[in-house]
């Protein structure tokens, strides 16, 4: 697996509240540009992966952009957490020559359409009836009652979370294709805000958005002859941990350590590098505690020093661990973590808007806190 | 284990300018969940409506287990009894959620959800509501009174729908 194959090709449509074009008609937009940027014709693609909740099929993606025979599909599971897992199947697809040229999407309405959590009928079978009768109804009600419990048991504070949602947003005013790029936010609008679930606020949670993000991947000799410098696909992973419950973890020894722990352990021990090897950072940021999490999990410090880490500008252009480059899901869209991935690429081919000088290694994670994914690119 | 079907999608969100209040005008009185019991967990929710607060254990290895499921993850048996609890325990965590919610909470809110561990066996945990009395509200408490640690006792709501939940006491109100 280890740089057998490239990410070559990057695509996405505009971001906003409401785009007017269906799901479908979007996830065909941002593919053909990702085949477009990479310079390979529709016809050449044999491989697709994409979510569980991504709405549109491969039949009428392939069909739509004008796909060749297509050898091998696939769909992960687990919303924001099977982001890099879509390129993780594909790139271990395109290694083991079950196909050529792969194509990774996520389409979203999720900006003007209906909040999952308002489904009552879907929503409560198994594990929901332990926790949605007592109010806990949102992601955000849930990964708060992690956080507080991470607050009590390290000290971490507002201002830790704080420093994730600034970082975010800061990356975001430079990026003009962010929903949030002309909106700064101040440690006061941060502290003022409406709370959605105490100890959350407003700023702790991503953006709701309209959108849709794709990649090209194709093997690493395929790689060189493409358009643009070939960002590398040097490890990969899905995480999994014992006794794990998803978002309501609250049900085994260790709740706050989540899937990012299992997928770390894995993806360094297939990489050359290490995690101070990393120059940048896409990290999952559906919420903001998910970043010093995640920042433990994936090995940056030591268990309860996640908050400790934000201090002193570490994840800003120029400090210890540049984080989200484009703003992330706080700031920049929220599509299920996709952008994180197209990010990822710029910092590699040196094309971003807040680019960290001379990036060679971007570690992107999916969504902590369920069943996740990670990957290490390098260039 | 993870099931799809709960909301993993992480997204609540956030602009702040896309509509401050999404929820309003809420439904007057609209009522709050029923639990849903799946084959597994209708046993719990048995027991309950005859004010018993009982988790599912493994009759082969002892080992107490939640959320229930089919057989023991450590010895892998599908032998299984239910126990009572003391029904006592200590708050673990808690959030106040507030709005955009369902009506029938958003008309509550801020209320508190809990989560506690039991005294038996603090790896199993409930999640749950802080009340001053069984038929109270669930935002009955003052949030002051909130806290990681705080000792509570177990006691038992019917709601509206015939079932029967858990709702949790401050042992020292
Ligand atoms: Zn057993």
């Amino acid at each position: 697996m280890k740089d057998a194959t490239a990410i070559v090709g990057i695509g996405q449509t505009p971001f906003a509240k409401r785009l007017p074009e269906s799901e479908k008609a979007l996830a065909c937009r941002a593919i053909l540009r990702a085949l477009d940027d990479a310079g390979i014709a529709p016809s050449e693609v044999d491989a697709f992966a994409s979510y569980t909740m991504e709405e549109t099929d491969e039949v009428e993606v392939a069909k739509s952009i004008g796909a060749g025979d297509v050898t091998f599909f696939s769909k992960v599971g687990y919303g924001g957490g099977g982001s890099c897992a879509t390129v993780a199947h594909l790139a271990a697809a395109v290694a083991t020559g079950q196909a050529t040229v792969g194509v990774a999407w996520r389409s979203r309405k999720r900006g003007s359409g209906a909040r999952p959590w308002k489904n009552t009928s879907v929503q409560l079978p198994t594990p929901a009836q332990w926790t949605r009768p007592f109010g806990l109804l949102r992601p955000a009600d849930e990964i708060g009652m992690l956080a507080r419990r991470y607050m009590h048991e390290y000290g971490a504070t507002r201002d830790h979370l704080f420093n994730v949602a600034l970082a975010c947003r800061n990356r975001a005013n430079q990026n003009p294709a962010a929903m949030m790029y002309e909106r700064p936010l101040t440690r006061e609008m941060y502290m003022t805000a409406r709370w959605i679930s105490d100890p959350l606020c407003l700023f702790d949670n991503c953006l709701e958005t309209d959108g849709a993000l794709a990649c090209v991947i194709v093997s690493a000799d395929r790689a060189r002859d493409c358009r643009q410098k070939p960002v590398y696909v040097h490890a990969a992973a899905q995480g999994l941990p014992a006794q794990h419950h998803g978002m309501v973890n609250y049900w085994n020894d260790d709740p706050l350590t989540g899937p990012a722990w299992t997928a770390a352990q894995h993806l360094w021990k297939t990489a050359d590098l290490c995690p101070q090897d990393v120059d940048v950072a896409q990290i999952y940021d559906a919420f903001t505690p998910l970043i010093p999490l995640s920042l433990e999990g994936y090995g940056f410090c030591e268990r309860g020093e996640g908050a400790a880490f934000t201090e002193g500008g570490a994840l800003e252009i120029g400090g210890r661990l540049p984080l989200n480059t484009s703003g992330g899901g706080l700031s920049e869209a929220y599509v299920h973590g996709f952008n994180l991935i197209n990010e990822g690429v710029k910092q590699l081919r040196g094309t971003s808007t807040a680019q960290v000088p001379d990036a060679s290694t971007c570690l992107v994670t999916a969504g902590e806190g369920v069943p996740t994914s990670a990957l290490l690119l390098r260039s | 284990m993870a099931n799809t079907n709960t909301g993993v999608n992480t997204d609540v969100n956030t602009d702040t300018d896309a509509h401050a209040h999404p929820n309003a005008p809420a439904a007057p009185a609209a009522a709050l969940l029923s639990p849903v019991p799946d084959d597994d967990g209708a046993p719990f929710w048995e027991y309950t409506a005859q004010g018993e607060l009982r988790v599912q254990a493994c009759t082969q290895c002892d080992a107490l287990r939640f959320p229930p499921r089919p057989c023991c993850p450590h010895c892998q048996s599908f032998d299984s009894e239910w126990r009572r609890m003391s029904g006592r325990g200590r708050i673990w965590s808690y959030v106040f959620p507030h709005p955009p919610l369902l009506p029938g909470y958003a008309e509550l809110a801020p209320y508190n959800a809990i989560v506690v561990e039991l005294a038996e066996a603090p790896h199993i945990r409930l999640v749950g509501n802080l009340v001053t009395s069984p038929d109270a509200a669930l935002n009955s408490v003052d949030p002051a009174k909130l806290r990681i640690g705080a000792p509570v006792k177990v006691a038992f709501h019917n709601t509206d729908e015939g079932t029967t939940v858990p709702r949790w006491l401050l042992e020292r109100p």
